[in-house]
C-alpha cells in the first residue's frame, strides 16, 4: 500500500482524479489484483445473471402474491381490519411527530415505514388478494405522517410527551388487536388467529421494550454490593446466555405450564413472548453492563459527597449516563431479536415464516416452490434489518460514542 | 456506606440510629428478605411441577434413562439401534452437536478470516464483495438461511444414478456426500504411532529451540527443524507399514445407495454450511476490528526497523490483533454451538432433536429439557472458563 512514496528527483504533481485513475489504482494496482479484479467480475456477473434468470423467468411467485393478508396479519377475522388500520394511522402519527422532533435516527425509521405501507400498496396481487381499499388505506398513511410531522413542529409538544405517547400507543395498539371485555365494540380477538408479520413485530418489539427494564435490573443486581443479589442476577444471567434461544422457546411453551398451578393459564403466543423477554433480557443486562462499567467511578464518589442515597445515584447519575452508551448494543439486539422471532415457528407461533410454510403446505399447487417464499421472507427480514443497523449507526455518530 | 465506626468517636452514633435506617441491616435485611423469596419462588414452582406431575400420571424420575429409546436416529458415528436406552440416544446425540459444532467452528474461523482480510484489501471491488457477503448473512435470520440451503440446494441435488463426482472420489447427491475414507488395517497402527510421535516431537522442538533463540539470540532453525520431524516420522512409519498404511474404503453404488465409505447426509451439511456461512459474516467483523485495532504506527514502526512483510504480520500485527479477536471470535464459536440447535428445523439428529423426538415419544419434558439445557451450559462454562485463562494470559503481557 504504501510503497508509492519514493524520493526522486523531481515529484510530480498529483494526477487529476479521474474515472480512469480510480479504476487504476483501486482495481488494477498490481498483478494479482488485476487478476482478483478479472475473477471477481466473472464471477458477478455469473451470479447476477443466474439471480436475474431465476426470478424473472424460473420462479413461480404465486404462493407469495396470492395471499398478501396472510402474509401481513394472519387469520385475523377481515371484518375487524379496521382496527390494524386504526393503529397503522396512531403510528403514523407518531412516526410523523418523532421525525420532525428528534429527526436523524426516527427519521430513518420513519422512512423504513414509510417504505413498508408503499410496498405493501403496490403489493403485485394479480388475483385481487389485496382489496383496493386497503392499497389506498395504504398509501392515505404517507399523508398521515406529513400531519404526524406537522404536529411534530409544535412547540408546546415536548420531546417528554412524545415519548409518552409512544409508550401508551403500544398498550393502546394490545388492547385493539386483541380487544376487551369492557368496549362493546371490540370483540376479543384470540391470540391464535393473529398471525404473519404482526405477531413477528409483536414478538420483537413486544420482547425489546418490555426485556429492557428487566434487563437493566439484572445489570443492576449484577454490579451490586450484595452477595445474594449478585450471585441471583449472575446465576440467572449466565444460564440463560449458555443455553440456546430455541431451548427457551420450547420451556417456555411446554414447561411453564407446568411451573404454574392448574388455574394460571398463558396463551400460547404470550408464553413465547415470555421464551423472548428471558432472553433478551439477559443479553440486555450484559450490555447494559458494559455501560455501567464505562461511567467514571468519580460520578459516583460526586453525587455521594453532595449527599445522594444510593437510589438517587442509580437513577439519576449512572444510569442515565450508562444507558446512552449502551443504545447502539441495544439496537443491535433489537435487529437479531427480530430476526430470531422466526424461531418462534418451532413451538407452533405462525409468524412470518411459517405463514409462508404454511401457504406452501395447504396448496398441492404450491408444492415445491420453498425457495420463492423463503427468498421473498429473506428479503423482507433483510431491507428491516438493513434499514435498523443503518439507523444505529446514526446514533453512534449522533451520540458520539467514545468521543465523551 | 462506610458509617461502620459509631463507637471509635465520642458522639453516640449508636444510640441515635434506629436500627430501620441503620444500613448494615438493610443490607442484610434486604438479602435474607431476596433469598427468602426466590427460595420461596423455587419452592413454589417445584411442588406445582410436582401436583401436576401427580395428576398427569406423570413421573419426575431420571430412572427413564436406562429404558430403551424405541426410535431410529439418521445418523450416528456410535453403533445406534433403537433398543438401546435414552441415555445411549442422548450420547448420541451430543456427539452430533459436537461434531457439526467443532467442523463448523473450523471452516468458520477460515472463511471469516478470508472474508475480513478481504473486507480489508486494497481492491475495490474484492472489499465490496466482502462486503455484500457479510451484509447478506448478516441482515437474514439463521434459520431462513438455513432453510434456503437445505430446501433450496441440498433437497435439489440429482439422485443417487447420476451423482456428482468430484476427486476422491466424493460422490454428491440427494442422499448427501459420500466420501472415500481411511480404513484401518493391522498396517495402521506402526503409521498412526509414528506420525503422533512426529507431531509432538515437533511441537516440542518449536518449543524449545524457539526459547532459545528468544533467550541466546542464536539461530536455531526452529522452523526447518520441526518442519523436517514432522516429515520423516511419518515416512518412517509408511516404510514400516509397507507403502500402503490405510485401505481406501471407496464407496460404491450398490442398487439404489452407496456403500461404504462416510456419508454425510444433507441434513449434516445444509446445517453446516449455513452455520458455517452465517457465522463467517460475523467472524469476518470481529477479524477485521481486530487488525483495525492496530495502530497504524505499529505497522510503519515494523517497516522502519526493517522487518519482511510477512513478519511484519506475524511478529507485530497479528499479536496485538489476536488479543482484541480472540474473546469475541470464542462468543461467536459459542453461538455456532448454540444455534446448531436449530437443525430441529430441518432433522440433524444433534442433542435438541433427540430431546425433542424423546419428549414426543415417552413424554419427561421436564427431565428432557434439564439433561438438554445441562449439555448446551457445560458446553458454554467449559468454553468461557478456557477464555478466562486465555484473558488472564493475555491481561499479564499488557501495558
Amino acid at each position: 500500500m504504501t510503497t508509492a512514496i519514493q524520493s526522486k528527483g523531481k515529484s510530480k504533481p498529483p494526477e487529476p482524479p479521474g474515472l480512469l485513475t480510480w479504476i487504476r489504482k483501486n482495481l488494477f494496482n498490481n498483478w494479482y489484483n488485476s487478476i482478483l479484479t478479472i475473477v471477481s467480475i466473472i464471477l458477478i456477473a455469473f451470479v447476477l445473471f443466474s439471480l436475474f434468470r431465476w426470478i424473472f423467468f424460473v420462479a413461480d411467485w404465486r404462493p407469495v402474491t396470492t395471499a398478501p393478508l396472510l402474509y401481513l396479519v394472519g387469520q385475523y377475522p377481515r371484518d375487524q381490519l379496521w382496527r390494524i388500520g386504526l393503529i397503522l394511522i396512531i403510528m403514523s402519527l407518531l412516526f410523523g411527530a418523532s421525525w420532525r422532533k428528534w429527526g436523524g435516527v426516527m427519521r430513518t425509521f420513519s422512512l423504513t415505514y414509510a417504505v413498508f405501507l408503499i410496498f405493501v400498496a403496490l403489493w403485485p396481487s394479480p388475483q385481487g388478494g389485496l382489496p383496493l381499499p386497503i392499497r389506498g388505506f395504504m398509501l392515505a398513511n404517507l399523508a398521515v405522517i406529513l400531519l404526524g410531522y406537522r404536529i411534530g413542529g409544535i412547540k408546546k409538544l415536548r420531546g417528554m410527551y412524545l415519548a409518552l405517547a409512544w409508550l401508551l400507543s403500544l398498550a393502546a395498539n394490545l388492547i385493539l388487536l386483541r380487544g376487551a371485555d369492557a368496549f362493546d365494540i371490540l370483540d376479543i380477538v384470540s391470540t391464535t388467529l393473529w398471525g404473519g408479520l404482526l405477531v413477528t413485530l409483536l414478538l420483537a418489539v413486544g420482547g425489546i421494550t418490555l426485556s429492557f427494564p428487566i434487563g437493566v435490573l439484572l445489570a443492576l443486581g449484577r454490579q451490586s454490593t450484595l452477595p445474594v443479589f449478585r450471585w441471583i442476577c449472575t446465576i440467572i444471567i449466565e444460564v440463560v446466555r449458555g443455553v440456546p434461544l430455541i431451548g427457551l422457546l420450547f420451556l417456555s411453551s411446554l414447561i411453564v405450564p407446568l411451573f404454574l398451578p392448574p388455574e394460571i393459564r398463558i396463551d400460547r403466543l404470550m408464553r413465547a413472548l415470555l421464551g423472548m423477554i428471558i432472553f433478551s433480557a439477559a443479553y440486555t443486562a450484559e450490555n447494559v453492563r458494559g455501560g455501567l462499567a464505562a461511567v467514571p467511578t468519580g460520578q459516583i464518589e460526586a453525587a455521594k459527597a453532595l449527599g445522594h442515597n444510593g437510589f438517587q445515584i442509580t437513577s439519576f447519575i449512572v444510569l442515565p449516563q450508562a444507558l446512552r452508551a449502551v443504545i447502539p448494543p441495544i439496537v443491535g439486539q433489537f435487529i437479531s431479536l427480530f430476526k430470531d422471532t422466526t424461531l418462534a415457528s418451532g413451538v407452533a407461533i405462525l409468524e412470518l415464516l411459517s405463514v409462508g410454510r404454511s401457504i406452501i403446505q395447504s396448496t398441492p399447487e404450491f408444492i415445491g416452490l420453498q425457495m420463492e417464499v423463503l427468498g421473498f421472507i429473506a428479503l423482507i427480514f433483510w431491507v428491516f434489518s438493513y434499514m435498523m443497523s443503518n439507523a444505529s449507526q446514526q446514533i453512534e455518530v449522533a451520540l458520539g460514542v467514545g468521543e465523551r | 456506606m462506610t458509617s461502620q465506626h459509631p463507637s471509635t468517636n465520642g458522639v453516640q452514633f449508636h444510640s441515635q440510629t434506629p436500627f430501620w435506617r441503620d444500613e448494615r441491616v438493610i443490607r442484610i435485611a434486604l438479602q435474607v428478605i431476596t433469598a427468602v423469596l426466590a427460595i420461596g419462588l423455587l419452592y413454589w414452582v417445584i411442588s406445582n411441577v410436582i401436583n401436576a406431575a401427580e395428576q398427569r400420571g406423570l413421573s419426575l424420575g431420571f430412572d427413564f434413562l436406562d429404558e430403551s429409546a424405541g426410535f431410529p436416529i439418521g445418523e450416528s458415528d456410535l453403533p445406534y439401534d433403537p433398543s438401546r436406552s435414552f441415555l445411549y440416544a442422548f450420547t448420541v446425540g451430543v456427539i452430533n452437536t459436537l461434531k457439526v459444532s467443532i467442523i463448523g467452528v473450523f471452516f468458520a474461523t477460515i472463511l471469516g478470516t478470508i472474508v475480513g482480510i478481504a473486507r480489508l484489501s486494497s481492491n475495490w471491488l474484492i472489499s465490496r464483495i466482502a462486503l455484500a457477503f457479510i451484509e447478506f448473512h448478516r441482515n437474514i435470520p439463521l434459520l431462513v438461511l438455513l432453510l434456503l440451503w437445505y430446501r433450496g440446494v441440498f433437497i435439489k441435488l440429482p439422485k443417487v444414478q447420476d451423482s456428482y463426482i468430484w476427486p476422491g472420489p466424493i460422490y454428491i447427491n440427494q442422499r448427501g456426500l459420500f466420501l472415500t475414507w481411511p480404513r484401518f488395517t493391522p498396517q495402521s497402527t506402526p503409521f498412526v504411532l509414528f506420525t503422533v510421535i512426529g507431531i509432538l516431537l515437533a511441537i516440542t522442538a518449536w518449543i524449545v529451540l524457539r526459547r532459545i533463540r528468544e533467550t541466546t539470540g542464536r539461530n536455531t532453525y526452529f522452523g526447518l527443524v520441526s518442519v523436517v520431524i514432522l516429515v520423516v516420522f511419518p515416512a518412517i512409519g509408511l516404510l514400516i507399514a509397507g507403502g500402503q498404511p490405510f485401505e481406501a474404503d471407496v464407496p460404491v453404488l450398490s442398487g439404489f445407495n452407496f456403500k461404504g465409505g462416510y456419508q454425510l447426509s444433507p441434513e449434516f451439511i445444509a446445517l453446516l454450511v449455513g452455520l458455517v456461512t452465517y457465522t463467517a459474516a460475523f467472524i469476518a467483523e470481529v477479524v477485521r476490528a481486530g487488525i483495525q485495532s492496530v495502530s497504524k504506527g505499529q505497522h510503519e514502526a515494523a517497516r522502519a526497523v526493517g522487518l519482511k512483510s510477512s513478519h511484519i504480520l506475524g511478529l507485530v500485527i497479528m499479536p496485538q490483533a489476536l488479543r482484541v479477536i480472540i474473546p469475541p471470535l470464542i462468543s461467536q464459536y459459542l453461538n455456532l454451538t448454540k444455534n446448531s440447535s436449530l437443525a430441529i428445523f430441518i432433522g440433524y439428529p444433534e442433542i435438541f432433536f433427540i430431546g425433542k423426538t424423546t419428549i414426543n415419544q415417552a413424554g419427561r419434558a421436564v427431565q428432557v429439557f434439564l439433561v438438554v439445557m445441562a449439555v448446551y451450559l457445560s458446553i458454554s462454562l467449559v468454553t468461557s472458563f478456557i477464555l478466562n485463562i486465555y484473558n488472564r494470559r493475555i491481561q499479564l503481557v499488557e501495558r
